[in-house]
């Protein structure tokens, strides 16, 4: 018999429940008639308080709250990719069959379809020893992901029986154990785990592999790694979405979890229509085969908002337990932050800064950390990198979510309004970003593209470091009386900036564009500077220069060279080469 | 029949508390008889046991702890709607004061709404033409978006939203089933009647229903007049398959009611006193915009608020921007130079606008020469910058031909006449007309095939 408690008092989505109701903490419970999801959030001799997920318009005092006797939990097992959950994992199609185009309240659905039956591959056999995490089955989850069924992490025993390959649903028995004390534990395609409690893992490597996003200004300047934190911040406008949107649909990682925390209605149903129809560069299967979103728009409940990240990341482990790399794009955690910060002003907790509670900091960093590139515990090797959106109130990157945030990541993306107000996108600032991983990538970069790209990279930074300090003095004595080799550096890092760094989303080849095109695009544009700069040191004028248009050639590289056909970037070595011979004939 | 409450244990603001109550329900709606004879309506906003704290919409004037009754109602706010509320005005919450008697309803819906689940939306692509250029051309309305004008004191944005009105209304992409609705919050009365007489006048007004909370009406009714407004839109959208337009003016009074009632409360207040779960209930009244899948009917808001100080991170729009669809940001220094509509185009955006534009919706030029004015007019910024340190004359000849491009950009492009309607194909000529006092080479933001397509060739004199 499941316990009870009977409600005291309401304030928009907390409850109060007379006395010692023997609830647990974060235990899931069932409130009043219309059996709305809430979890328990303090516990008192006198009193329970309880956030409810759902809108409590209409509860009363002395309605009964029934406990689940499980802390809030997620189901996982195969159903999970191609699909659109809310905060809770409560699938949104499903909802939409059942109450039509609003999300009604006390809805009572399954987490993933029961009745659906997947082709199962059992991969044990009966007189098996088993460990939690050992891969007990295979689905094919989508045409892109193989599911691979684990044993629960803390399980343990020899596997007694098995099913035969076949057709099963998600509640059907595939196995049975012997646990040590004898007693049997049955095995199911789907397994809960609690979304407050990270999945265990054996180890954790330290970061060596880039998250390759195809996005130039963050694969060279200031890369990601497999398991790493990244945090967008930026004002509204400045492109934070955009910048989520494009490493979700061009990432090279295996599956990708999209929370949409307390955003707008119209972009998840984007983010739905687009991954159904943009194909995945990697198999050519649709996005949303590698993709599970969820939804907490809003405009939906804040309890829920509050829920929805961890919800994320604990499907992220999970998939990461496979194996897979995941890589988890959460927009934004500053609604979510919000929320926590509404909760904890109903519970009237002392604030701290800006009346975000005390706990911000904890919160943050206890969810960053669960990012990594673990050994998992079946010994398969599998990543979770975070990438946060921030939107820091005005703009302003002092305020507590970014600053905390900043802490706890390790790659740092500033957008700038300055550059969304002159439509220069992606709009990251280049001196206000920073990358801790860059150090550790350097060995992959070198191996794998070039042993030359680190040391490009770093030229780069420093040409466009020098026309920042250069602007300096253009802002007040204007460009014309700069000396050649500084008007020349001028030049050069505006062919970075609208050549390189600019990306068009919107254009087939520019949109992701690989490590190899990145690389040869740093070589011209450094081979460019080196022969103008000895054409300066000969004492040939910019504007000689600047007659001939390849600065302007090498800017469209990016939209003329296709990605197929990178042989086509040696033409603009010959072409360089060429414009430096006409200069010195001309001017000889 | 309903239980009578005698008295009451506290008045507080807008607030009251009243003990002893049995059977209430959060957010449920009581109705109050003060001993005058006057009727005012309440909601339950906190409730422990048999202590419910009620906020009054009304105001608590003459409400005494012992000559009120107090009768709950057992069901939260509800709305009551025809199609019979087209043509009718309303008072904040929903009755009406125009003298035409009351709504026989053929529902009543709850006003709170619920969210719409996103998968059954559709996402929003068809262009609205304004007839204003630097809506059109740079900031493009869509269909069931949320596209805010974030003003000032002082600033025409009653104006531009009549004159969006009349001309996204009433030009050749209107129908039958269209239609207007006005929510008034705390507005001046000269206002809601601007805005009457301009319904009026283009002919429109039985296609609109205005629900209007004056600034001398009682502030907490503001809480509910959106919702109200809202909720109907929504009901002749869904229900009546109608195309809607959402006219919500001006929000920040809405913040600040909200702040008021929060602070009588005795709530932890987050910033500048705002309580924390304003983006929440913010969010609440933005997302009720939009298209359902498989429906005919739209919900596009033109929300309006004041910025404070014309400082666009407090708050109110700071948040607004984080939730609604783009903005329309209005400049007190356009404005002093007699440019209507004064549109500071650099801040403003249509996040909706790139799926809404372009070959089959507008023009294939429509992206790139939105893009190409953004990119040239921050160069303006610049170069006046330059010009206001060493002299107009010290400048290079292309930054001077940014400053040139800067003014008439300001007055051809953004300004135009109040009654203007110009065309898309009308907005974007224009647009190439201005980019081609700038050098060829310096567009780097249009493709070639365009460039040489519409870029005027008899440019270089």
């Amino acid at each position: 018999m499941s316990k009870t408690a009977e409600i005291y008092g309401i304030n928009g989505p907390v409850i109060y429940l007379k006395g010692n109701t023997g609830f647990k903490m974060s235990e899931m419970v069932y409130v009043g008639k219309e059996n709305l999801v809430g979890e328990v959030i303090s516990l008192k001799k006198e009193a329970t308080t309880v956030q409810v997920f759902e809108e409590t318009s209409g509860l009363r005092p002395g309605e009964t709250v029934t406990a689940s006797g499980d802390a809030i939990s997620v189901t996982l097992g195969p159903g999970i990719l191609n699909n659109i959950f809310d905060g809770i994992q409560r699938p949104l199609s499903v909802i939409a069959e059942q109450s039509g185009k609003y999300i009604s309240r006390g809805m009572q659905v399954d987490s993933l379809d029961t009745e659906k039956l997947w082709d199962v591959h059992l991969t044990v056999s009966e007189g098996m020893e088993v460990y939690g995490g050992t891969i007990i089955a295979e689905v094919p989850e989508t045409e892109s992901i193989v599911h691979k069924s684990m044993v629960p992490p803390n399980i343990h025993g020899i596997v007694k029986s098995v099913v035969p390959d076949g057709q099963y649903n998600i509640t059907q028995t595939i196995a049975v154990l012997t646990l040590e004390d004898g007693s049997e534990y049955e095995l199911k395609l789907a397994q809960k785990w609690p979304i407050r409690i990270p999945r265990p893992t054996s180890k954790r490597y330290p970061a060596s592999k880039p998250l390759v996003t195809g996005q130039r200004i963050l694969d060279t300047l200031f890369p990601i790694a497999k398991g790493g934190t990244a945090a967008v911040p930026g004002g509204f406008g400045t492109g934070k979405t955009m910048t989520q949107h494009q490493i979700a649909k061009w990432s090279d990682a295996d599956i990708i979890i999209y929370i949409g925390c307390g955003e707008r209605g119209n972009e998840m149903t984007q983010v739905l229509e687009d991954f159904s129809k943009l194909h995945d560069p990697k198999t050519g299967n649709a996005l949303m085969a590698r993709t599970s979103l969820i939804a907490n728009t809003s405009n939906m409940p804040v309890a829920a908002r509050e829920a929805s990240i961890y919800t994320g990341i604990t499907l992220a482990e999970y998939y990461r337990d496979m194996g897979y790399d995941v890589a988890i794009m959460a927009d934004s955690t500053s609604r979510w932050a919000e929320a926590l910060r509404e909760l904890s002003g109903r519970l009237e907790e002392m604030p701290a800064e800006e009346g975000f509670p005390a706990y911000l900091a904890s919160r943050l960093s206890a969810f960053y950390e669960r990012a990594g590139m673990m050994q998992n515990l079946n010994g398969t090797e599998g990543s979770v990198s975070i990438i946060g959106a921030v939107s820091p109130q005005g703009g302003d990157f002092s305020e507590p979510v970014t600053q905390n945030t900043k802490r706890f990541v390790r790659c740092f993306w500033g957008l700038d309004k300055s550059l969304a107000y002159a439509r220069h996108f992606p709009a990251i600032h280049w001196l206000t970003s920073y990358s801790e991983y860059l150090g550790d990538l350097s060995y992959w970069y070198s191996e794998n593209v070039s042993p030359k790209f680190v040391e490009y990279r770093n030229r780069i930074m420093a040409i466009l470091n020098s026309e920042s300090s250069l602007m300096e003095i253009v802002k007040l004595i204007g460009s014309d009386v700069l000396p050649d080799d500084q008007k020349l550096t001028l030049e050069i890092a505006r062919v970075i900036r609208l050549g390189f760094l600019q990306q068009n989303a919107f254009h087939p080849d520019d949109t992701c564009v690989s490590l190899e095109k990145q690389f040869k695009m740093m070589e011209i544009i450094l081979y460019l500077y080196k022969k103008c700069r000895s054409l300066i040191a000969m004492g040939m004028p910019m504007s000689v220069l600047k007659q001939e248009n390849i600065f302007e050639k090498v800017i469209a590289i990016k939209y003329d060279v296709p990605n197929d056909h990178l042989e086509m970037m040696d033409d603009y070595k010959k072409a360089v080469k060429d414009f430096y011979n006409t200069v010195m004939e001309k001017n000889a | 029949m309903a239980i009578e409450y005698l008295g009451l244990s506290e008045i507080n603001g807008p607030l009251v508390v009243l003990e002893g109550v049995k059977n209430a329900s959060f957010d449920e709606i009581v109705e109050f008889r003060v001993d005058d004879g006057s009727k005012k309506l309440g909601r339950i906003v906190e409730i422990y046991e048999e202590k419910a704290v009620i906020q009054v919409f009304e105001g608590t004037e003459n409400m005494s702890l012992s000559n009120t009754h107090t009768r709950l109602s057992g069901h939260p706010m509800e709305v009551e709607l025809s199609p019979d509320i087209l043509g009718r005005t309303f008072n904040g919450i929903g009755k009406p004061i125009d003298g035409l008697g009351p709504v026989i309803p053929e529902m009543k819906l709850n006003i709170n709404g619920l969210p719409l689940n996103p998968v059954t939306r559709e996402y929003p692509r068809n262009f609205i033409q304004t007839g204003i250029s630097a809506i059109d051309g740079l900031t493009t309305l869509i269909r069931g978006q949320k596209l805010p004008i974030f003003s000032g004191n002082g600033l025409p944005h009653d104006q531009l939203a009549a004159q969006i009105v009349q001309q996204a209304s009433l030009g050749s992409n209107s129908d039958e089933k269209f239609a207007i609705v006005f929510a008034a919050m705390g507005v001046k009365y000269d206002v809601a009647e601007f805005f009457r007489r301009t319904f009026e006048e283009s002919g429109v007004s039985d296609h609109v229903v205005m629900y209007l909370n004056l600034a001398n009406d009682p502030v907490v009714e503001r809480l509910i007049t959106p919702k109200v407004a809202l909720t109907a839109a929504e009901y002749l959208a869904f229900e009546k398959g109608m195309h809607i337009l959402v006219i919500l003016t001006d929000i920040t009074s809405f913040c600040e009611a909200m702040r008021e009632v929060s602070s009588s409360k005795g709530e932890i207040p987050s910033r500048k006193g705002y309580p924390g779960y304003l983006y929440s209930e913010l969010a609440t009244l933005y997302e009720r915009a939009g298209i359902v899948r498989g429906g005919t009917g739209s919900v596009t808001q033109i929300p309006i608020l004041t910025m404070p100080n014309d400082d666009i991170t407090h708050p109110i729009p700071d948040l607004t921007g984080y939730i609604t669809e783009g903005q329309v940001v209005l400049d007190r220094q356009l404005h002093g130079q007699a440019i209507y509509p004064p549109i500071n185009v650099l801040p403003s955006l249509s996040r909706l606008m790139k799926d809404g534009i372009g070959e089959g919706f507008t023009r294939e030029d429509h992206q790139d020469v939105a893009n190409q004015l953004f990119s040239c007019y921050a160069k303006v910024g610049d170069a006046r910058a330059l010009a206001s340190v060493i002299g107009e004359d010290e400048l290079s000849p292309l930054d001077k031909k940014y400053l040139e491009f800067g003014t008439a950009f300001e007055e051809n492009f953004v300004g135009q006449r109040a009654d203007e309607n110009r065309t898309i194909q009308e907005t974007l000529d224009k647009g190439w007309e201005l980019l081609s006092m700038i050098p060829r080479e310096e567009l780097d933001r249009i493709d070639t095939k365009i460039l040489d397509k519409y870029y005027p060739e008899n440019v270089e004199k």
